[in-house]
């Protein structure tokens, strides 16, 4: 079992759903995050003092998956979340021990 | 007394205008709080609203009597008495002349500046002051600074026959301040200096961001001032005559102007047109017109406010220069928008627009009224700054002006209000929220 997790462009958020959910995918968290990568942050003037933003505003995704899907899944991600430019984040794949369904405690990839 | 009656159109108007005035200082906390950080907004917005509780206590108290009162025959302050208003009920207001509005009409009328002009000071010293120590300040600041001077600048004494007593000092030297460009701006900017640097820079000035929290907060305060500033320009003529319109005309081309001269700055220093600018620009401009709006024609208005909106824009970047933490910018908006206008009446003034008023330099007057508004800036600028030093020691010297250092880092509105204005986290509330 594979946790996938991926930082997306807030607005390509809706486009990875879509693409997740058509492929199989029935279940996700997202939370909004902040940081920076390649892109660095950006500059805002106010009354003519400039302050320098470091840390972007970004979505974080997480997917739990079978290991056999996972690099399929993140194919989807990478495709769907893509624009080309600088600034379309990550996505990554870590090892999960144990999985547990609060409701039946079923357990292992049966509560994916 | 006299056979001057009450005029139902000239009273209806400056009821009207004195609540327009009124909700400027509401305006004032939304444009000033929105400004600040999340962890100051209440705060911020407090020091508004209690100005506009403890002012107009004392305004019944004694302050009307001190502003405007006649019987001290000074012409440094009205009289010393308790004005009470109680027995005032039925008298005309009698300002250099009587005029058919009730004097509590005239009473109301001018508390709102009383109210507003300390509630100016509040923007100077955000985020770091001991909210019992401000309210301590402010009825102070106002017995000793803006009662007073509100007396030189607006009082023309109470005239009976051909005798007038108790004529403000620079009212009776011939100052043009209509609605207040040295009464309320440049003694606020004055004041708000004196405090930036009593109580001194916030912790991490200049080194971390102090971004406002919300723009859409400022821009709506800079509307609800706008729209308040009507009553302030316009209802400063006492009158619902050709004067008022004058002044409201005025009021909106310079104010125009302003927003257009200041986001032009922006444009061309740094490339973008900001919400803030636009929103400063309007204060700005308001601030700039409000001592000439009745002295000069409507093309001048814009040609002063476009002025003041790049003068204003290019000066609240000297508080760096200087190093004061005039957090929100009432020297660089009020003082020195107070100055530009009230000196800019000195070169614009015209008798053809209003019969009471001088030619200026560009009307061939020479330059006597200059020299007269340059008596009413320096006079003002000085009397606030140095009297509000004084207040500012004095306060900070025994009860403390300022907040720990633990309070500020923590924000102000926890520590002083038991509140906070954003639900940042709802798990820290224990999640029941949602």
């Amino acid at each position: 079992m594979k946790l996938i997790t991926a930082i997306l462009k807030p607005f390509k958020l809706d486009d990875v759903k879509n693409a997740l959910q058509a492929f199989g995918i029935t279940g996700m968290t997202v939370s909004e995050a902040s940081g920076f990568g390649r892109q660095g942050g950006h500059t805002e003037v106010y009354r003519g003092a400039e302050y320098t933003v470091d840390l972007v505003p970004k979505v974080r995704l997480e997917v739990l998956v079978d290991s056999k899907e996972a690099d399929a899944v993140i194919d989807v991600i990478v495709k769907a979340a893509s624009t080309g430019s600088i600034g379309d984040g990550k996505v990554w794949s870590s090892p999960v021990d144990a999985i547990v369904r609060v409701r039946t405690g079923e357990r292992g990839t049966d509560a994916i | 007394m006299t056979d001057v009656v009450l005029s139902a159109g000239d009273t209806a108007w400056m009821l009207a205008s004195t609540a327009l005035v009124l909700l400027m200082t509401p305006g004032l906390a939304f444009f000033y709080g929105g400004m600040v950080r999340t962890k100051s907004v209440l705060n911020m917005m407090m020091m508004s609203m209690v100005t506009i509780g403890i002012v107009s206590v004392l305004w019944v108290i004694y302050g009307f009597e001190l502003a405007f009162g006649y019987k001290g025959k000074s012409a440094w302050y009205g009289a010393i008495s308790l004005s009470g208003l109680g027995s005032q009920v039925n008298n005309l207001a009698n300002n250099g002349g009587v005029y058919p509005i009730p004097v509590l009409v005239f009473a109301a009328f001018q508390l709102m500046f009383a109210v507003i002009t300390p509630a100016l000071i509040s923007g100077a010293i955000a985020d770091r002051t001991k909210f019992l120590s401000w309210g301590i300040f402010v009825a102070i600041w106002t017995t000793v600074v803006y009662f007073p001077v509100a007396h030189w600048v607006f009082a023309f004494g109470n005239k009976v026959g051909d005798t007038v007593t108790g004529v403000g000092y620079l009212a009776g030297k011939g100052l043009e301040d209509f609605a207040g460009g040295t009464a309320v701006h440049i003694n606020a900017g004055a004041a708000g200096l004196a405090l930036a640097i009593v109580l001194g820079k916030r912790i991490g000035w200049r080194k971390e961001a102090m971004r406002p929290h919300s723009l859409p907060l400022v821009m709506l305060g800079s509307g609800l001032l706008w729209f308040g500033w009507f009553g302030f320009n316009a209802g400063s003529a006492l009158a619902a005559n050709g004067i008022a319109g004058l002044a409201f005309m005025n009021t909106q081309v310079a104010t125009a102007g302003a927003l257009l001269g200041w986001i032009l700055v922006e444009k061309i220093s740094n490339g973008h047109m900001t919400s803030l600018g636009a929103a400063s620009g309007a204060v700005a401009g308001l601030v700039a017109i409000t001592p000439a709006c009745a002295f000069v024609a409507p093309w001048a208005a814009v040609v002063i406010g476009f002025g003041a909106g790049i003068v204003c824009s290019l000066a609240v970047g000297l508080k760096y220069k200087f190093g004061f933490d005039d957090s929100l910018d009432v020297v660089g908006v009020h003082l020195v928008g107070g100055i530009f206008g009230s000196l800019a009446i000195g070169f614009f003034g015209t008798h053809v627009v209003n019969s009471i008023g001088l030619d200026g330099v560009f009307y061939g007057g020479g330059t006597a009224l200059l020299g007269k508004q340059a008596l009413g800036v320096g006079l003002v600028l000085a009397y606030s700054f140095i009297a509000t030093l004084i207040i500012g020691f004095a306060i900070e010297k025994t009860i403390g002006f300022r907040v720990s250092r633990d309070v500020e880092l923590e924000g102000i509105d926890l520590n002083e209000h038991a509140e906070t204005a954003y639900e940042t986290n709802s798990s820290s509330r224990g999640g029941s929220s949602l």
